[in-house]
């Protein structure tokens, strides 16, 4: 079991955080989470290019670097601390990891198909997570070709994709209103049939669309449960990395300003109920990256352990990153609570994240699943 | 295989031959039998240096120690202080002599040893203890008392701390020396503590004399002698942790809740998972901290951090067993085994949270030390200590 990241992870984190100082401080993050764009191109557009980011966890036979889910980790956790909006989450992670189960799993030619302009970054995709509870959209066969049809509530980057994978029910496989197998299913986005919506996200710096179906044409990428069940894990594994660069700058940032600011004659952060509070949001810092180090490990070295693993990193990373941009918030003060100051905008994204892949309820149930605790 | 998992399977095979049916509180005698035994096995002391009698290995070894030693209940408890503070001490700060001398014994369980820091006037604040030593030819002469100190009483020897310097600022006048706790002048009261047992004690020290090539680091210069100890105390309690399965942990409340059939239980089930979670997190956290020392990272005051989580998760867990045994764990009968150890288990569990440093001083020191926060204004740094304030002293002075 591996903790700490390598020498190459933390270089690859110092670029990536270079970067995005130059290119994404916070006043452009500001600039793009208010404006009508949902991420900079041009940014992205170096990001995959200059940086190789687009193709980074995408085999060199596909077109990309062939990286591991360290690296990945890695980035996730600079773009999350940074709030840098960007689709790498939803295509370079999300959409590429279904397609590089599903051809794990044997089902090669979509991965085929798709995974080189992902990796170039010219080819935006995003995965509709399935969220327990959501409706699930169905899928017609005939003659070979298949048909979407149903509403699909959120999709991450739903509106700007121009691929959207999408996890579907067979109807000829299940009874009227059964929960037959998942197959994931890739739809064009510009094809007919296909309505999108942008929707009001608390989370400004990650948009989300409502994707309608109506007999949308679609291909299907695999029937492979497995290819599915990995890809959730991954995806959990991800969003924690992502969760804990957050964190992390949330408690940096308040631990500056308690040094800084002064009441009552005195430095904040000399009183007991702020430095009681900071002491124990780094304990949490200091578990939730353990956690996301032992998750990360899970998906590159240790298959049989990643089902809990990503479970753990979800329950846990959930309720940690909200609360310790919570507690930043607060302990700003007034300040905390203008829109000028970026601490509502990491309390809005742990909020988010918090609820992403599910409310952490789902994360718990899963872990209680796989800790054999369902009699 | 690599040769560390051949090295934890062959310890995994020594323990099966050699601790499968230990009490965890034997006699004393059964405890240093053992303790000669895991020492000549090469197991006690795995990462010490060699020259002084330990193994000289990493931190992996230790660790692939603590993973086969798990399910075993180990009868080491005694020698805790030992292992975790003094012995540490000793080889950081000890001179040449005091390390060949006591090392060695100390591994091998023949000689026990207490830690003398906490008084009735001083327990957080430590640095102003009023135990003094007055310097007597070539020895020191202690005169004082000393509380809360454990294993005292099975104790051959004990790191004590005291005043030799009143007319300087508190923390520049101590010392630290090693007692002989045989000593005529040594008087040690077993203390029975909340659990109904005498884990600690009280002691008297009345005109004990102490040959001077028994100060540990330097004369006036004990205080940093403390907290190198102290240092090593919060990571040996919190990384210590995981060594033995505790009753109050997932394993055997899951285990338990199954057995009873509340299982099915939504509550329950949610409890479970919830301890499994702190559990992971800090057992991985203290899993990451050994491989950053691997690495040469030094673990610092995140020692504390250790510390602090295992006692919240002590208390918790305990707090959670009860409520998933049900009242069964309040009122048992005689042959109840598991209720028994919960309850015990929760009359235990405060003094995680006390001994070591309390739960506030632990989140002081992350602070100020980890954050690096700005510290409280404090009165007592300046002034000398006779003129201090402190413990009971301002009654004494007054009365
Ligand atoms: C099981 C157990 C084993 C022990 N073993 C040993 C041993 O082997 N050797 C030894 O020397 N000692 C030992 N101790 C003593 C232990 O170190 C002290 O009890 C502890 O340091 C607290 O000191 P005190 O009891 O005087 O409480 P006090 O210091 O009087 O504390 C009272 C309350 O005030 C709070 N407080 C004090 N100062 C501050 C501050 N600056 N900021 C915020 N809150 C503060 C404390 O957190 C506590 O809640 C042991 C204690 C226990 C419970």
């Amino acid at each position: 079991m591996r903790l700490i990241p390598t020498e190459e992870q933390r270089e690859l984190g110092a670029s990536v955080r270079a970067f995005l100082a130059e290119t994404a401080p916070m006043a452009r993050v500001r600039a793009v989470a208010e404006s009508d764009e949902a991420y900079d191109a041009r940014v992205w557009e170096r990001m995959a290019g200059e940086l190789g980011l687009a193709g980074l966890a995408i085999p060199e036979a596909h077109g990309g670097s062939g990286a591991g889910h360290g690296e990945v980790a890695a980035v996730m956790e600079e773009l999350g601390a940074a709030l840098t909006p960007s689709p790498f989450l939803a295509s370079a992670v999300l959409a590429a990891n279904v397609l590089l189960a599903a051809e794990q799993a044997g089902d090669e030619e979509a991965a085929k198909d798709l995974l080189p302009g992902i990796a170039a970054g010219t080819t935006v995709a995003t995965f509709a997570v399935p969220v327990k509870g959501d409706p699930v959209t169905r899928a017609r066969e005939s003659d070979g070709a298949y048909t979407l049809t149903g509403t699909v509530r959120r999709v991450l980057n739903g509106a700007e994709a121009d691929v959207i994978l999408v996890a579907s029910v067979l109807t000829d496989e299940v009874a009227e209103e059964g929960l037959g197998p998942l197959a994931v299913f890739a739809v064009d986005a510009s094809a007919a049939g296909v309505a999108r919506t942008p929707l009001t996200t608390l989370d400004l710096t990650r948009p989300q669309a409502r994707v309608e179906l109506a007999d949308a044409p679609a291909r299907l990428v695999t029937t492979s449960g497995d290819a599915l069940a990995r890809t959730l894990d991954l995806s959990a594994v991800a969003l924690a990395a992502g969760q804990l660069g957050g964190l992390r700058r949330c408690l940096d940032t308040i631990v500056e300003y308690a040094k800084l600011r002064v009441q009552f004659g005195r430095f904040v952060g000399s009183f007991q109920g702020v430095k009681h509070r900071l002491a124990d949001m780094h304990c949490t810092l200091e578990q939730a990256e353990s956690v996301v180090r032992y998750a990360v490990w899970a998906a590159d070295e240790s298959p049989d352990e990643l089902p809990v693993a990503a479970a753990l990193a979800q329950s846990y990373l959930g309720r940690a990153f909200f609360q310790v941009a919570k507690d930043h918030l607060l302990l700003h003060g007034g300040i905390g609570f203008t829109w000028e100051h970026d601490a509502h905008l990491y309390y809005k994204r742990a909020k988010g994240d918090e609820l992403l892949l599910g409310p952490p309820r789902d994360h718990r149930a899963r872990l209680a699943e796989r800790l054999d605790l369902i009699v | 295989m690599t040769d560390l998992d051949e090295y934890g399977r062959r310890a995994r095979a020594w323990l099966e031959a050699n601790a499968s049916d230990l009490s965890p509180e034997p006699d004393l005698r059964t405890a240093r039998a053992f303790m000669a035994k895991l020492y000549d096995a090469g197991y006690s002391g795995i990462t010490w240096p060699a020259e002084y009698g330990g193994q000289g290995l990493s931190a992996a070894e230790e660790r692939a120690f603590q993973q086969a030693s798990r399910g075993f209940t180990l009868p080491i408890g005694v020698f805790g202080i030992g292992f975790g503070m003094c012995g540490p001490t000793l080889v950081s700060i000890g001179t040449e002599e005091q390390k060949r001398r006591y090392v060695r014994p100390l591994l091998r369980g023949e000689e026990i040893w207490c830690q003398m820091f906490s008084e009735p006037g001083a327990g957080s604040d430590v640095a102003s203890l009023q135990t003094r030593a007055v310097r007597d030819g070539d020895a020191w002469v202690v005169n004082g008392q000393k509380v809360w100190t454990s294993v005292a009483k099975q104790a051959d020897f004990g790191l004590l701390i005291a005043r030799t310097d009143v007319d300087v600022p508190k923390h520049r006048g101590i010392t630290m020396f090693i007692v002989d706790m045989h000593d005529p002048g040594v008087t040690v009261r077993p203390l029975r503590d909340m659990s109904g047992e005498s884990h600690f004690n009280e002691i008297f020290l009345d005109d004990v004399r102490i040959p001077a090539d028994r100060v540990v680091g330097e004369v006036n210069g004990g205080w940093s002698a403390a907290v190198t100890t102290l240092l090593h105390e919060r990571v040996s309690i919190g990384m210590g942790a995981t060594r033995t399965e505790r009753p109050a942990s997932f394993g055997p409340l899951a285990a338990a809740a199954r057995e009873r059939g509340t299982l099915g239980d939504p509550a329950v089930r949610d409890q479970l998972v919830e301890l499994y979670i702190r559990e992971r997190a800090l057992d991985l956290f203290n899993a990451r901290l050994a491989q950053e020392l691997k690495a040469g990272i030094q673990p610092g005051a995140r020692g504390s951090v250790s510390k602090l989580l295992l006692a919240d998760l002590m208390l918790h867990g305990a707090d959670v067993a009860t409520e998933i045994l049900g009242p069964d764990s309040a009122a048992h009968g005689e042959g109840d085994r598991q209720d028994d150890l919960i309850a015990r288990t929760l009359a235990m569990a405060p003094g995680m949270a006390l001994g070591g440093g309390t739960n506030e001083i632990m989140r002081n020191i992350i602070g100020d030390r980890v954050l690096g926060l700005p510290r409280e204004p404090q009165v007592d740094r300046t002034v000398p200590f006779r003129d201090l304030k402190v413990g009971t002293q301002a009654k004494e002075a007054g009365a």
